[in-house]
């Protein structure tokens, strides 16, 4: 079960929230090729290691916000809004 | 390959058992191989076994990080089934189901297939409209479907209540499909493909493919480099990882699947019932255990765990559907990390780099796959060209638009 910071609500668990998959995607703009076109709309990171991702506290304030969360581990090492860059993260080496 | 027979079992019992040879070698690993997969789950073993066997090449690896079988092939609930929506995945599928259907005797090897029926339920009107529109389509495929009114689901499946929350309305069953045992098309592949002379490599991972304009030269692994001229990829969740080193992106997401089995009990639940609304399928193993599952946790993970609110939620919807229930105990749980792609069909075919091929976006329902998607990555891997049954399953579907949106259309996954 994670348990989520929700930056409104304060730390809720997951059942909470629904998941609205990578953050900072960029629309590309109208005269972009299929290539381009079909890489925003399909293509992901999906990383084995730390993700950015969309979150919604829909059973509580409704907002929206972004996370960094290893895949592997489950960690969350940041919450932030949305709009805000990715954080940087001296990211531990889970071996180490 | 000393085959195994009823005169064999019989010897070896006047033996005491002590004479079975091994069913798959432990080979050395060689500097080079001509076709080169990289995971040794169901559809990287078969995929080996018919290069071997229809297409006559001999010097085949399949490379394993860990043990082979201890993906998703062997964490599965093993429902195999060709009901499907679209055209090109009943082709597909059906395929698979008749290699199914006659995968024991090919390969010497009891995958113990059950042919008990497969019932899809349905929780309302609208539902039934929807399941009776699948059900035709499936038919217009020249695959048998049968829709059934809820005192034939009654009839067919006893410990039911149709009165439940969401009551039952109808459903519709595919009478050829079932489970099968899927350790055993793992090793049945595995020792068939190495008698053909495959070297199954365990414990070896892909850590790097070397790439030169355009073309893979080989891998790097845990145990050193080798050369191939020829590379597939069939490693399910991990597909994504893959491709990167490769340099290309894929539309793939990975999640977990989780499923569950009960304590053993006498034979209770003689087909495999499955309710897309309601999220839960159950069947019960010739061991006794009932096998559950149900969604996949919605957020990305590569931890093989899953969680619990879905655990939770799974176990509700089969409770409800069979009260009866509530008194077992639910003995272990896990998880695989699946593939899924868009349009929850898989992704097959060539890559971007020309002898690179790949089998993935298995998702949730890539077992029933194993035999079709072995035999026809074979053929596409040695004609570099998709084979005719998986065209419309490449990667380019996605530029194109040509989506075959088997999510939608079947609306459950397994
Ligand atoms: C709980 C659960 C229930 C399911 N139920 C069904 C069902 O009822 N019916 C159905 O049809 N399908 C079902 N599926 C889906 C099905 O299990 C998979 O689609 C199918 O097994 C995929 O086979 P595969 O050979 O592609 O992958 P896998 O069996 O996962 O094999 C891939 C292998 O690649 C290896 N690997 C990964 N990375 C590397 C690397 N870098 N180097 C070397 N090796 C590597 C892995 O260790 C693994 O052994 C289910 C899946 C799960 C998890
Ligand atoms: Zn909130």
């Amino acid at each position: 079960m994670l348990r989520i910071d929700c930056p409104w609500c304060g730390t809720r668990d997951e059942v909470e929230f629904s998941f609205g998959g990578e953050s900072h995607l960029t629309r590309p703009t109208l005269d972009a090729s299929d290539a381009v076109w079909s890489d925003y709309l399909f293509n992901k990171d999906n990383p084995k290691g730390i993700h950015f991702e969309r979150w919604m506290h829909r059973f509580g304030c409704g907002r929206w916000f972004n996370v960094a969360r290893d895949t592997l581990t489950h960690e969350i090492h940041a919450v932030y809004e949305m709009g805000a860059a990715k954080p940087d993260l001296a990211v531990k080496d889970p071996d180490s | 390959m000393k085959g195994y027979s009823f005169l064999s079992l019989a010897r070896q019992a006047l033996n005491r058992h002590q004479g079975w040879p091994v069913a798959w070698r432990t080979p050395e690993l060689k500097k080079n191989y001509d076709v080169v997969i990289i995971g040794a789950g169901g559809h990287g073993l078969a995929t080996a076994y018919y290069l071997a066997k229809n297409h006559q090449i001999k010097n085949i690896a399949v490379l394993e990080k860990g043990s082979l079988g201890g993906g998703n092939t062997g964490r599965n609930t093993q429902i195999t089934r060709s009901n499907y929506f679209w055209p090109q995945s009943a082709a597909f599928f059906d395929h698979s189901l008749k290699l199914y259907e006659g995968l024991s005797r090919e390969l010497n090897f009891n995958v113990m297939l059950s042919q008990r029926g497969l019932l899809t339920l349905a929780h309302s009107l609208h539902e039934l409209e929807g399941i009776q529109r699948w059900a035709n389509a499936i038919r217009i495929n020249e695959i048998e479907a049968e829709i059934l009114s809820p005192i034939e689901v009654k009839k067919l499946v006893p410990l039911i209540d149709i009165d439940c929350r969401f009551p039952v309305h109808g459903g519709f069953i595919q009478r050829r499909g079932g489970i099968s045992r899927h350790d055993a098309v793992v090793w049945g592949y595995a020792r068939a493909a190495s008698a053909y002379g495959v070297d199954i490599i365990q414990q070896c991972e892909v850590t790097a493919l070397n790439i030169q304009s355009g073309r893979v030269t080989g891998v790097q692994t845990t145990r050193g480099t080798i050369g191939a001229d020829k590379i597939s990829i069939a490693v399910a969740g991990h597909t994504t990882e893959l491709a990167r080193m490769a340099d290309f992106r894929v539309p793939i997401t990975s999640m977990p699947l989780q499923a569950m089995v009960s304590e053993p009990i006498k034979p209770c639940l003689h087909t495999v019932v499955m309710s897309p609304v309601i999220h839960m399928y159950v069947s019960q193993s010739d061991r006794g255990e009932l096998v559950i599952g149900g969604g996949a946790d919605l957020y990305n993970s590569y931890a093989q765990r899953g969680g619990i609110p879905l655990l939770q939620e799974n176990i509700a919807a089969v409770l409800e559907l069979f009260p009866a229930f509530t008194r077992l105990r639910l003995m272990r749980q896990w998880a695989g990390i699946v593939d899924i792609t868009p349009d929850t069909s898989p992704v097959m075919g060539l890559t971007p780099l020309q002898n690179l091929y790949i089998s993935g976006g298995w998702g949730t329902g890539g077992y029933k796959a194993i035999p079709a998607g072995g035999d026809t990555m074979a053929y596409t891997i040695v004609h570099d060209e998709a084979h005719p049954l998986i065209e419309d399953f490449g990667l380019a579907r996605f530029e194109t638009g040509a989506l075959i949106d088997e999510g939608a259309a079947s609306g459950v996954s397994h």
